[in-house]
This record gives C-alpha cells, sequence and structure tokens, in this order.
C-alpha cells in the first residue's frame, strides 16, 4: 500500500533521513519510533509530500507520489498532528468537513458524516458540534483533530504523535479508539511516536529510526526479542523485555484442558496480567472463561516460559 | 521593524555630522531645489545649534515620559493597583488618539507659545508607546515565574527589581525607542508654536516656497530618528541578551 | 484587550461598600479641586483683548451655581468610595453633562445682550474638571466592560446630544462658536476634506499595503526590504513629506498628460493624500506580516495536510487568522491619519489644520480649538468605532 524506496531527504547540508526503504501492508498499522531528531516526523511528512525527499521514490497504492498534485494527494490520507492544529476560527462541525468541503461533498452529507464521526469519538453532535475549538478540552481537541483527519474516509492515515499531549488516561482511551476505528474502516495508519510503549501497543510493524536511518523493522515481538541494536534495546527500556513481550500476546493459545481453583479469567486476558492474577491469589492455575464458559485451564509455568528469549 | 544595516548607519552618522558641521560644504546638493538665486542653505539658524536644540527637548520629554510610563505601569500591575489597571488600558489605548498636533494646539491656548507646549506635547505623546508596552511585558509575565519567585521567598519589592523589571526591560526599552522616534518627527511641529527646533527650517521653506529647506529639515530629522533608532536597537539586544533571551 | 476582574471573593457585593477607592478619589479631589480653587471661564471684551478669570460663584447665576456646587458635591464623594461601576458611571456622566451646561449658562450670564464682540472660553478649572469627569466615566465603563455593541450605542448617544446641543444653540455664545459662525461656510467643507483624505489615504494604503506584505511575507529578503523602506518613510516628519511632495507633483501635475484633470498638482489635496497614503502604508503592511506570521505553525501545517491549495490556505484559514490584527493595523492608521491631516493645513490641502495654524499664527487660542476639538473628536470616534467592530470580529473565537 505505501512503499518507500531509498528515500533520504537532507534540509541544506544535514541529512535528516537517509537511505530508508519501508513497506506498509494495507490495513496494517506502522508505527515509527525514534528519539526526537531522529528524522521520523520528516518520514512520515514525506508521504504527503509535506517534505519532499531528496532522492528515493514513494509509492501509494502503487502510484508515486510526485504524479499527483500535492493538495490532491493530502485530500485522499488523512493528517493528524500532536496540538491537533485545529483551525481556531471554525466550529468542531466545520473543523471535521474540512476536507468533505473541500472534496465538494453536498452539505447533507458533511453534516451526517460530522454526526457519525462525532458519535464514533463519543462526543454527542447536538452538544459539540456549534463549539469552537477553543471551549474544547485537550483530549476532547485531540478526538476532533482525528476525526477531522478521518472525514472522508482516506484509505491512508498519517498520524504524528497524536497522543502526546494528552494525560495516561486519556491517552489510553484515545489509543483505544484508534484501534477501534482502524479495524472499523481497515485504515492503513503510519504513527509516529517516541514513546516505545505506545509503538508496542498499536503497531502491527514497528520501524525504529536513529540519526536518520531506519535501523530495524519488525513485528512487536520480534523486536523485542531480537532488538538489532543498542539504541533498540535502549527505547525498549532493558530489563523488562520478558514483561513487554508477555503484555503483546494473550492467554488463549496456553490454555490446556483441566480444572483450577478460583475466579476465572477471560481468554483475552494478556500473559502479563495473567501472571500478575496468579501470583497474587497465589495459585498455580487459572481457570479460563469465554463468554462464561469454562475452556480449560492455564498454568502459572505455561505463563512464565512466554517471557523466555524467543 | 526591521533594522537598517549597521554599516549603512555608520555612514548615515558620519554624512550627517559632516552636514551639521559644515552644511556649506553641500550647497551644491540642494541648489537645484532652491527657487531663483536663494541661497540653498538655510543660514538663519546654525543647523546645529537647531539640531542641538531638538534633540535635547526631545530626550528630556523621552526621559520624562520614561519615568511616568514605567512608574505608572509599576503600580498598575501591583496587587494593590489591580482596579487600576482596566482604566490604565483603556486610557493608554484611547490616548493614542491624541493627534500630536491636536495635542500641541490644545496646550497652546493652555500654557502659551514657545517650548513649553512642545515638552508637554512631547511628555504626552511619548507617554502612550512606553506605557503600553511596559504594561504588556510586566503584565504578561510567565504566571509561574511569579509564582516561583514566590515560592524562593522573594518579597514584592525584590520580585520587581530582580525578576519583572529585568524580562520586560528589552520590551520597555523597545517602547522607549517607538517614543524617542515619534518624539524627533513631532519635535518639528514644536516651531508652528515658536519652539527652536529643526521644524524651524522646514516651516521656513514651506512659507518662502523654498524645497531646498524643506529637504534640509526633514532629511536632518529623518537621519537623526535613523541613528536613534539604531542606538535603542543596540540598548535593546543588550537587555535581552541580560534577560537571557534567544538573540 | 484583556480585563482582569477585581477579586470577586473580596467584596460583599451591593451598590455602595466600605471603603475609599484610590483612583476614584484621585477624580473626586481634582473635580472639586478644579472647581473650587481654579477659575472656571475666562471673559474678554473683545477676541484680542487680555480676558479675566472667573471663579465658578462669579462666572454662574447665583442659582446654576449651587446646582454645579451641588451636583458636583454628590458626584465627587461617590466615584471616591467603592461603588459599584453603574454608580460610577452615573456619577461621571451626572458631573460631564453639567460641566457642560455650565459652560453654555457661564456664557449666557456673563455675556451682556447684543454684545457680539465679548468672548467668554472655559479656562483651566473648567477643562481640569472637564477631563477628570471624562476619566472617571471613562474609568467606570472600563470596569463595566461593555460589549462592542453598547460601546457604539454610547458613541452615538453622546454624538447625538452634542449635536442637539449645538443645533440648539445653547453653547452659541462661547468663543469657540463665535469663532464658528464667523466660519460657518467653510467649516463644513474641511471637515469634508479633513475626513475625505484621512479616510481615502487609509483605503488606499489597505488596499495596497495588504496584498503586498501577502506577496511579500514568503520571501524574507523582500518582506525585510519592504518593511525597512516604509520604516525610513515613517522617520521623515510629517510637515517635511508634505512640503517634499510639493515640487515633484507639481511637475507631474504640468508634464504629465490628464494628471492634472485628476487633481494631480504641487498645491491643494495631492501632496497631503500621498504622505498620509505613504505614512499609512508601514503600519498597515507590517500589521499584515505580523498578523500572518502568528498563525500557529500547526493550524498552518494542518491546512497543508488536509489538502488545501496555498490560495484556499491563504484564504480559508491565514487571513481570517489574521483578521483582528489586521484591522488594530488599520484602525491605528486611520486614527494616525486623521491626526495627521491637519498638516495638510500648512500645505494648501485644507481640512481642520486650515484653523489650527489660522488661529496659531492669529494667537487665537478659540480658532485652535475649533480646528482642534473636532479633530480630537473625529479620531477618538473612529477608534471607539473601530475597536468595537475588532471585538466584535474577536468574540466568535473566544465564543464559549
Amino acid at each position: 500500500m505505501i512503499e518507500l524506496a531509498q528515500v533520504s531527504r537532507s534540509f541544506g547540508a544535514r541529512p535528516v533521513v537517509t537511505d530508508v526503504s519501508l513497506r506498509v501492508a494495507t490495513g496494517a498499522i506502522l508505527t515509527v519510533v525514534g528519539t526526537s531528531g531522529s528524522g521520523k516526523t520528516t518520514l512520515l511528512r514525506m508521504i504527503n509530500r509535506l517534505v519532499e525527499p531528496s532522492t528515493g521514490t514513494i509509492r501509494v497504492a502503487g502510484r508515486d507520489v510526485r504524479s499527483v498534485a500535492p493538495h490532491v494527494l493530502r485530500r485522499g490520507i488523512g493528517y493528524a498532528i500532536q496540538g491537533h492544529g485545529l483551525f481556531p476560527h471554525r466550529t468542531v462541525a466545520e473543523n471535521i468537513g474540512t476536507v468533505p468541503h473541500l472534496l465538494g461533498w453536498d452539505r447533507r452529507r458533511i453534516a451526517a458524516r460530522v454526526d457519525e464521526l462525532l458519535g464514533l469519538f463519543r462526543l454527542d453532535p447536538a452538544l459539540y458540534r456549534d463549539r469552537l475549538p477553543g471551549a474544547l478540552s485537550g483530549g476532547e481537541q485531540q478526538r476532533i483533530g482525528v476525526a477531522r483527519a478521518l472525514a472522508a474516509e482516506p484509505p491512508i492515515l498519517l498520524m504524528d504523535e497524536p497522543f502526546g499531549a494528552l494525560d495516561p488516561i486519556i491517552r489510553g482511551r484515545a489509543q483505544e479508539d484508534l484501534l477501534a476505528i482502524q479495524r472499523r474502516y481497515g485504515t492503513t495508519i503510519v504513527l509516529v511516536t517516541h514513546d516505545m510503549d505506545e509503538a508496542l501497543r498499536l503497531g502491527d510493524r514497528i520501524a525504529v529510526m536513529d540519526a536518520g536511518r531506519l535501523v530495524q523493522e519488525a513485528s512487536p515481538a520480534a523486536l523485542i526479542g531480537a532488538p538489532a541494536t543498542d539504541f533498540v534495546r535502549l527505547l525498549l527500556g532493558g530489563r523488562d523485555r520478558a514483561f513487554q513481550l508477555m503484555a503483546l500476546r494473550v492467554v488463549d493459545e496456553l490454555v490446556e484442558p483441566g480444572a483450577a481453583p478460583g475466579e476465572p479469567i477471560p481468554v483475552g486476558t494478556s500473559v502479563r496480567a495473567a501472571l500478575a492474577e496468579s501470583l497474587w491469589s497465589r495459585r498455580a492455575a487459572l481457570p479460563v472463561s469465554r463468554d462464561g464458559v469454562i475452556l480449560g485451564r492455564v498454568t502459572r509455568a505455561a505463563l512464565e516460559a512466554e517471557g523466555a528469549e524467543p | 521593524m526591521s533594522r537598517i544595516p549597521r554599516v549603512l548607519t555608520i555612514l548615515l552618522l558620519a554624512g550627517l555630522g559632516g552636514f551639521l558641521t559644515k552644511p556649506e560644504a553641500f550647497a551644491a546638493l540642494f541648489r537645484p531645489f532652491a527657487p531663483g538665486d536663494t541661497p540653498p542653505i538655510y543660514a538663519q539658524t546654525p543647523l546645529l545649534t537647531l539640531a542641538v536644540n531638538h534633540l535635547l527637548l526631545v530626550a528630556a520629554a523621552t526621559l520624562a515620559a520614561s519615568l511616568l510610563a514605567v512608574g505608572f505601569a509599576v503600580v498598575a500591575t501591583r496587587p494593590a493597583g489591580r482596579d487600576v489597571l482596566p482604566f490604565a488600558r483603556a486610557v493608554a489605548n484611547l490616548g493614542q488618539t491624541f493627534p500630536p498636533v491636536a495635542v500641541l494646539a490644545l496646550a497652546v491656548p493652555v500654557v502659551g507659545f514657545g517650548t513649553v507646549p512642545t515638552l508637554i506635547a512631547l511628555v504626552l505623546y511619548g507617554l502612550l508607546p512606553i506605557f503600553e508596552t511596559a504594561l504588556t511585558s510586566l503584565s504578561g509575565l510567565d504566571p509561574a515565574l511569579r509564582e516561583a519567585a514566590r515560592g524562593l521567598g522573594l518579597t514584592g519589592r525584590q520580585r520587581l527589581v530582580q525578576v519583572e523589571l529585568p524580562l520586560a526591560l528589552p520590551m520597555i526599552v523597545s517602547g522607549i525607542r517607538v517614543s524617542a522616534v515619534i518624539g524627533l518627527a513631532t519635535a518639528t511641529l514644536g516651531s508652528t508654536v515658536a519652539a527652536s527646533t529643526l521644524g524651524e527650517v522646514i516651516v521656513s521653506g514651506l512659507l518662502t516656497g523654498n524645497t531646498a529647506y524643506v529637504l534640509q529639515g526633514g532629511l536632518t530629522v529623518a537621519a537623526l530618528a535613523i541613528v536613534v533608532d539604531a542606538g535603542f536597537r543596540v540598548l535593546q539586544r543588550k537587555a535581552a541578551r541580560r534577560a537571557g533571551f534567544p538573540s | 484587550m484583556t480585563w482582569i476582574r477585581p477579586d470577586p471573593g473580596g467584596r460583599p457585593p451591593g451598590l455602595i461598600r466600605s471603603g475609599v477607592d484610590p483612583l476614584g478619589s484621585v477624580f473626586a479631589a481634582f473635580i472639586a479641586l478644579s472647581v473650587l480653587a481654579l477659575p472656571l471661564m475666562t471673559a474678554r471684551p473683545n477676541r484680542i483683548a487680555e480676558g479675566t478669570s472667573l471663579m465658578a460663584w462669579s462666572a454662574l447665576p447665583s442659582g446654576h451655581a449651587l446646582a454645579l456646587g451641588g451636583v458636583l458635591g454628590l458626584a465627587a464623594p461617590l466615584l471616591a468610595l467603592r461603588v459599584a461601576p453603574r454608580l460610577r458611571v452615573a456619577a461621571g456622566a451626572a458631573a460631564l453633562l453639567l460641566l457642560c451646561l455650565t459652560a453654555g449658562w457661564a456664557a449666557d450670564h456673563l455675556t451682556a445682550p447684543g454684545d457680539r464682540y465679548a468672548r467668554v472660553s472655559p479656562d483651566a478649572g473648567w477643562w481640569l474638571a472637564f477631563v477628570s469627569a471624562g476619566l472617571a466615566l471613562g474609568d467606570g465603563l472600563a470596569r463595566l466592560r461593555p460589549g462592542p455593541g453598547v460601546r457604539i450605542a454610547l458613541l452615538a448617544a453622546g454624538a447625538l446630544l452634542t449635536g442637539l446641543a449645538l443645533g440648539s444653540g445653547f453653547w452659541d455664545q462661547l468663543s469657540v462658536l463665535r469663532e464658528y459662525a464667523s466660519r460657518s461656510d467653510t467649516f463644513g467643507r474641511e471637515v469634508r476634506t479633513h475626513a475625505g483624505l484621512a479616510l481615502s489615504s487609509v483605503a488606499a494604503a489597505t488596499a495596497i499595503g495588504i496584498p503586498a506584505a501577502i506577496l511579500a511575507r514568503p520571501v524574507p529578503a523582500l518582506r525585510t526590504a519592504l518593511l525597512a523602506v516604509l520604516n525610513v518613510v515613517q522617520t521623515i516628519p510629517s510637515m517635511a513629506l508634505f512640503g517634499m511632495l510639493i515640487a515633484p507633483l507639481a511637475w507631474i501635475g504640468r508634464t504629465v498628460p490628464g494628471a492634472a484633470g485628476l487633481g494631480i498638482a504641487g498645491i491643494g489635496a495631492a501632496p497631503a493624500f500621498v504622505a498620509l497614503f505613504a505614512y499609512a502604508l508601514l503600519p498597515v503592511a507590517a500589521a499584515t506580516v505580523a498578523g500572518l506570521e502568528a498563525v500557529p505553525g500547526p493550524v498552518r501545517d494542518a491546512a497543508r495536510g488536509v489538502g488545501m491549495t496555498g490560495r484556499q490556505c491563504l484564504f480559508q484559514v491565514e487571513l481570517p487568522l489574521a483578521r483582528p490584527a489586521i484591522l488594530t493595523g488599520v484602525r491605528i492608521v486611520l486614527v494616525q491619519n486623521i491626526g495627521l491631516a491637519v498638516i495638510a493645513g500648512l500645505v494648501g490641502g485644507g481640512g481642520l489644520g486650515v484653523f489650527v495654524f489660522q488661529g496659531i499664527s492669529q494667537n487665537a487660542g478659540d480658532l485652535v480649538l475649533l480646528g482642534a476639538l473636532p479633530t480630537v473628536a473625529l479620531a477618538g470616534a473612529a477608534a471607539i468605532l473601530l475597536d468595537a467592530v475588532i471585538d466584535a470580529s474577536r468574540l466568535r473565537e473566544q465564543r464559549p
């Protein structure tokens, strides 16, 4: 869906992105992680031509992005940034309707789409439609920012630290919302973040950038299991790799026949949470249920084995 | 506002000094603008004398205006002066609507002709830019900074002297700069009410239809203003560096 | 403009509260002092004779003097105490109104019937009291924080009252209006010339300065050069700039075919218009540049990111956001040019400056006032009107 081939960009004599090649499959989420100044934002902005590559080619849906006028290209790609960039002089509805309006949708269709998106983000349309961004909380502004990016149902969504300014609880909910919406529309997402936990939680694939170069591109489990460089290890936080790995997996594949005492855990529980429960309640095995039906049990030994180096 | 390159300013200063001390040397330059065989250089009063009077008048007015305006702004931004603040803002806003010529014209019936009405007009008109910038910079200070200063145990006076004024200084200097430049131009109007300034040359040129005089007076004042502006910008940058602002 | 509300929890509600208001006491003291200790009016047997200064009790019939004393005696203590802003406004307005009435009464009282040479004008005490009462009223209004509509309505009411008083002939015995009476044929024309010069020069500067700033802004070198040149223009004293333009415009008027037909000539309104236009360009262009620069980076980035073309971004996002800043620039320039247009009187361009400079050369203070007072009134009205418009255009963004 999105392909970058040997893409480089320098500002003056300073190289910012050097020789990056990447592929993002349709409907997948790629998270790009790196410290500030690693070139991750520039990489993202080259996809919708806010920055032009110095060398290399970028293809979206098989077409070289340079063959499309920049503003036309951008109308087909959602774009959400930290600090949301909402237009302060336009109402919530006008902000969300920006791209549909540019695309020439009729008034009724835009209004319906705005209400649908507000509902999707758990904001009452009647209450929020006519407010101005200045009158919203940070979390609400951020949701409107993402809603605006999704307004014209773009197949691709680019996000630059979209949750950077939110407190941990609101951030967690925003991440859940994003995953739900991504599943609903099958949107391909490229998300830039400096937070490795966020990258692990959201990404199907993770690309790690350091000093303008792509140092590793892998699935979350592979990244934790085999960090390519010391820099990746540093970003992962080193010591509790076992727990990071456990947090990525759920218990369903570890279920074995048999009985165990106490309250059952749902089959979608992460290995990490299940292990914590097993330790806390001093049970060597826990019953596992799906929709209230006991499937079997999971043992502490099986859970522990998941934390070993792959 | 953007600044003039330093080399040009130094050249201008040199040219200005040369012209004021030896204006006759420039006679050929102004010859084409003088009608008939009238003298091309104004000679009734030496230009240097007029320029010095002009500068002294503006300097005195700017000094008085700075002290008054900063004092008012400090009072208006103290906790006890809170009630005064909305009024002070409104006055600063509305005061700018008083055209300098009108201030001058209104002062004459009350205090008579000469230097005094000019000085009054210059002080009144000079107050506003300084007051406005001082007020903005003192009241616009990051509240976290004020809180930190309070938390460290600084008294009100210490906060003002050690934190608020140094941080507001670059803005205040820029207000004084604007005030002085406006004052230099406004002081020319003083000669219509018989104050001794470079405006005398311009008025004489207007009355006798001698464009050479108008140019001499006008360009001298403009050059003075540019040089004074450049000087204040240097001070402003120094103050900004002292306050730790990135230059 | 932002207003800081006095501490809401600090005081009990009600119209009159305990304690003294520092600022209000200053106004009250000035009003009392100026009426009691300074001469209220000046009377002269003719236009150029030496005047006699009269205290309030000798300038007014005793009944009227009592009325003045009574109203000011009530208003001053109200201003000095901590009272509700509404009461403050009422006290200031009452004092102001009574001073205006006083001027008329005194002029009638001091002028013998049929005497067409006597001159009665306000003296230092009246002016000081008038300014203090005006400031007190302004302070009260500032504390009430009226919205844009209310401010325009107040302005209109003030203009209407002044117009009625002037029309009714109530002030006709005052010296300023005697000067007006002998110039009533030219006064209206000069006011129109004055306003026309100021408005047309600002309109031209807006029409040219805004597009120039928009075009120059993306190119740093061009922007710097534009602002530097306009900056130098600002340093040339107005009298000199007006004067310098006479010769070149006279030359254009003589040599360029058709130019004279457009009114381009060395004397008259052309040099005044060009000079006012030149002075107006910098503030308008600088305000436009500053307003566009102040558009937050993420907003600009988002506008491009959602696929707006450069033109769409400019017209739909950048200019609407820069509008209050640009309007503020226009307001500064309009007020400035209403004042500067006085100089046109010095170069034969007409306008209210004609009266000011005639008055100065004839040593006639009242004639100066005839030119200066309408100028100040015009500038003040323009400022209040445009401030209200700017506030109204900002309100939408601040609406909760």
